[in-house]
């Protein structure tokens, strides 16, 4: 090949220039400001400052907060001035808590699906990679932050909700939940909401549409009871069932021991199946970051 | 030092990036040269290992981006000034960078001093203009002080002011032993930026040259001759004669001649035994602006066409002149003058019917004179031509530079189309 000859002359006539220049021999400028090699870390206080840096979180979070807990209050104070003994013999004070939840949800939905596609919606994640070109590292840190964010404010509203229903209620008929059930319906609808927002932003990094992402996990929240009440016909019964049970609604309400239908799901499943799905949709979304182009 | 090797990129049947290789050596500003959608952009992608090249490898200092150890230490870009979160402030947003690159927190608030967006700091960025968007971006490429920068259309949106600081700022960052390397199709500013110029049209590279080579191997200088505006006939006269003896004439839009491979007082002499009186003979160096449309005329991709108004227009009452077109508008050889090479190839080629240029009309008047047969007269006329210092050619597919002296070995250039005359 001749074409390694003509660079010689060229590099030997560029040679005097470069040092013409101040400073300008070949291994180039060195910087003062040290040098440190990166980890996870920051990573994770970048994505720290991120998250708390953009209006829409404040929003979806307020949102959210205000729905768990308007909501809880209203059918909390429905539930005490309405029902009387004998409807609410055996219930779990707790289980109102439920119909706040479902709708926050959505907020948690849009605040995941933002955390990562806004980035693509602006351009941003250019910027990012240019500065982290550990693709895994950026989402591994994203999905962290968000999800210790979303758990934490989950926590703290529906707890709030949970201690006002239980003393709302600890005067009528309905028993007296133990201390699993308060597990449940605290941390563990913390658990599951916050896995559903991180579900959210692992399809938001797979779309990288903001809006497209956000209608495709509302439709993977309400379509399959939407569905289900529309499949009359006998033949269909089974998969009826299985959509009523495994919904995300379902799934829930199992949290709060009033699942909507008796078999299905129970205890815990919820959280380990949204777990797999969601461990699945990250492995999706790691190797699709580590193939496509920015 | 950047170093792209048979870099080529496919998004579906379309070809952005076709085997470009160059190399962007320290302590130069080097521009990064072609018309829109020509894959500056995705060149500059994949040199930072956003988009994955199809075949073909760029590296920095011997790394691909990806594999780089500390990336951000060692490279900034600019790459898209909009390519921020428009609801974070400009301090969180270089904040967030430079706890991802392990950077001191105070380096934010120097570089925001360096661009000069202190006062704006902690304002969103949503309402910033183009020009203060660009500052930002700016900003986020100095944010690790790396050795090598990358900037995409720095001065795009930038007041008078900010152009000025750019390409200080440019110089400078070169002078300390930088690799800059920035994209533009500003060519006017290129010419006082860069030292160093890659230039390239519809992914395939054209140029790999100093900015001085670049100009005296793609500006033909050449004469502005105008006859009296009274007697159209001399002017055809005149052009029968310049073609005659060896020279290219193309028309102007205002009636006067752009002559090439002729020297002035040749075409003085010619004039005066042809009889004919001239108004103007001018001397008309082109500019690097000018060397660059005559390169890439041929692979731009969206062209400008005249605005027809088919069916739209009045009849225009009877004895007004119709607007005079402005010069260039939809014209597509307008930029190109033949260069240098062009006008001497009918002397130095015996076969002149065999070049790409040989065979074309030379427009109205040129057709008939030095094209096909040798041209007695022609002899004369080709030292002066020569005498210029022999150019080398850009061969796009040798990707590579031609050392000055090696004019022969190049043959015609390929990539100029036949409507480059």
């Amino acid at each position: 090949m001749s074409t390694h000859q003509p660079p010689m002359p060229q590099a030997a006539a560029a040679a005097p220039d470069r040092q013409a220049a101040p400073g300008g021999s070949y291994p180039g400028y060195s910087s003062p400001i040290p040098v440190v090699r990166t980890h996870l870390g920051h990573a994770l206080a970048s994505e720290w400052t991120k998250i708390k840096s953009v209006r829409s979180t404040m929003w979806t979070l307020g949102v959210f907060v205000l729905l768990v807990i308007g909501i809880g209050l209203l059918t909390g104070f429905a539930v005490e001035s309405s029902a009387g003994d004998a409807d609410l013999a055996g219930e779990n004070p707790l289980s109102f808590g439920f119909f706040g939840v479902l709708l926050g949800s959505i907020c948690v939905i849009t605040l995941g699906v933002l955390t990562t596609a806004s980035e693509y919606g602006t351009g941003m994640i250019r910027t990012t990679m240019t500065a982290c070109p550990s693709r895994g590292r950026v989402l591994a840190a994203k999905a962290i932050v968000f999800f210790v964010v979303a758990f934490a404010v989950t926590l703290a509203a529906v707890s709030f909700v949970a201690m006002v229903h239980s003393s709302m209620l600890s005067g009528t008929a309905a028993e007296k939940p133990s201390g699993g059930t308060w597990f449940k319906a605290t941390v563990g609808v913390s658990l599951y909401i916050a896995l559903l927002g991180l579900l959210s932003l692992v399809i938001g990094s797979i779309i990288r549409h903001s809006a497209g992402a956000i209608t495709i996990m509302i439709g993977v929240v309400l379509a399959p009871l939407v569905i289900a009440l529309f499949m009359a016909a006998s033949s269909l019964h089974k998969v009826q069932q299985w959509l009523l049970e495994y919904s995300i609604p379902s799934q829930l309400s199992v949290f709060y021991d009033n699942s909507l239908t008796q078999s299905g799901p129970s205890g815990w499943d919820p959280l380990w199946i949204m777990l797999g799905v969601t461990a699945a949709a990250y492995a999706g979304a790691y190797a699709l970051l580590q193939s496509r182009d920015v | 030092m950047i170093e792209a090797v048979g870099l080529t990129k496919r998004y579906g049947d379309k070809t952005a990036v076709y085997n470009l290789s160059f190399q962007v050596r320290p302590g130069a500003v080097t521009g990064f040269l072609g018309p829109n959608g020509s894959g500056k952009s995705t060149t500059m992608r994949m040199v930072l290992g956003l988009d994955n090249p199809t075949s073909g490898t760029v590296t920095i200092g011997g790394y691909p981006y990806r594999k780089l150890p500390n990336a951000p230490r060692q490279v900034g870009a600019l790459l898209d000034a909009k390519a921020v979160h428009g609801g974070r402030s400009a301090r969180a947003h270089l904040l967030s960078l430079a706890q991802l690159s392990g950077i001191p927190a105070r380096r934010v608030d120097e570089v925001l001093g360096v661009v000069g967006l202190q006062e704006v700091a902690r304002k969103r960025s949503k309402g910033f203009s183009l020009g203060m968007g660009q500052r930002l971006g700016i900003a986020a490429a100095l944010l690790g002080d790396p050795q090598v920068l990358l900037f995409d259309e720095p001065v795009n949106g930038l007041d008078p002011e900010g152009i000025l600081w750019v390409r200080n700022l440019m110089k400078a960052l070169a002078a300390e032993g930088r690799t800059v390397f920035v994209s533009s199709h500003l060519m006017s500013e290129m010419a006082l930026t860069a030292d160093h110029l890659i230039v390239i049209g519809r992914g395939q590279l054209l140029a790999d040259m100093s900015v001085k080579d670049f100009i005296s191997a793609n500006s033909a200088d050449f004469a502005r001759v105008r006859t009296p505006d009274s007697e159209p006939q001399l002017r055809e006269k005149l052009s029968a004669a310049l073609t005659e003896a060896g020279g290219h004439v193309l028309p102007e839009q205002d009636g006067a001649l752009r002559v090439t491979g002729l020297p002035l007082p040749r075409i003085s002499d010619l004039a005066h035994e042809a009889d004919v009186r001239l108004w103007e003979l001018s001397p008309h160096q082109a500019s690097l602006e000018e060397a660059y449309m005559r390169m890439t005329q041929g692979v731009v991709d969206y062209r400008s066409t005249i605005d027809q108004k088919a069916g739209l227009q009045q009849q225009l009452p009877p004895g007004a002149q119709p607007p005079m077109p402005v010069p260039g508008q939809g014209q597509p050889g307008w930029y190109a003058p033949p260069p240098p090479q062009q006008g001497g190839q009918p002397f130095g080629m015996p076969a002149g019917p065999s070049g790409p240029y040989g065979g074309a009309p030379a427009g109205p008047y040129g057709a008939p004179g030095a094209v096909g047969h040798p041209n007695p007269y022609a002899a004369p006329a080709a030292p002066p031509v020569q005498a210029a210092p022999p150019a080398p050619v850009p061969q796009p597919q040798a990707a590579q530079e031609q050392p000055p002296a090696a004019p022969a070995s190049a043959p015609a250039d390929k990539t100029q189309p036949e409507d480059a005359r």
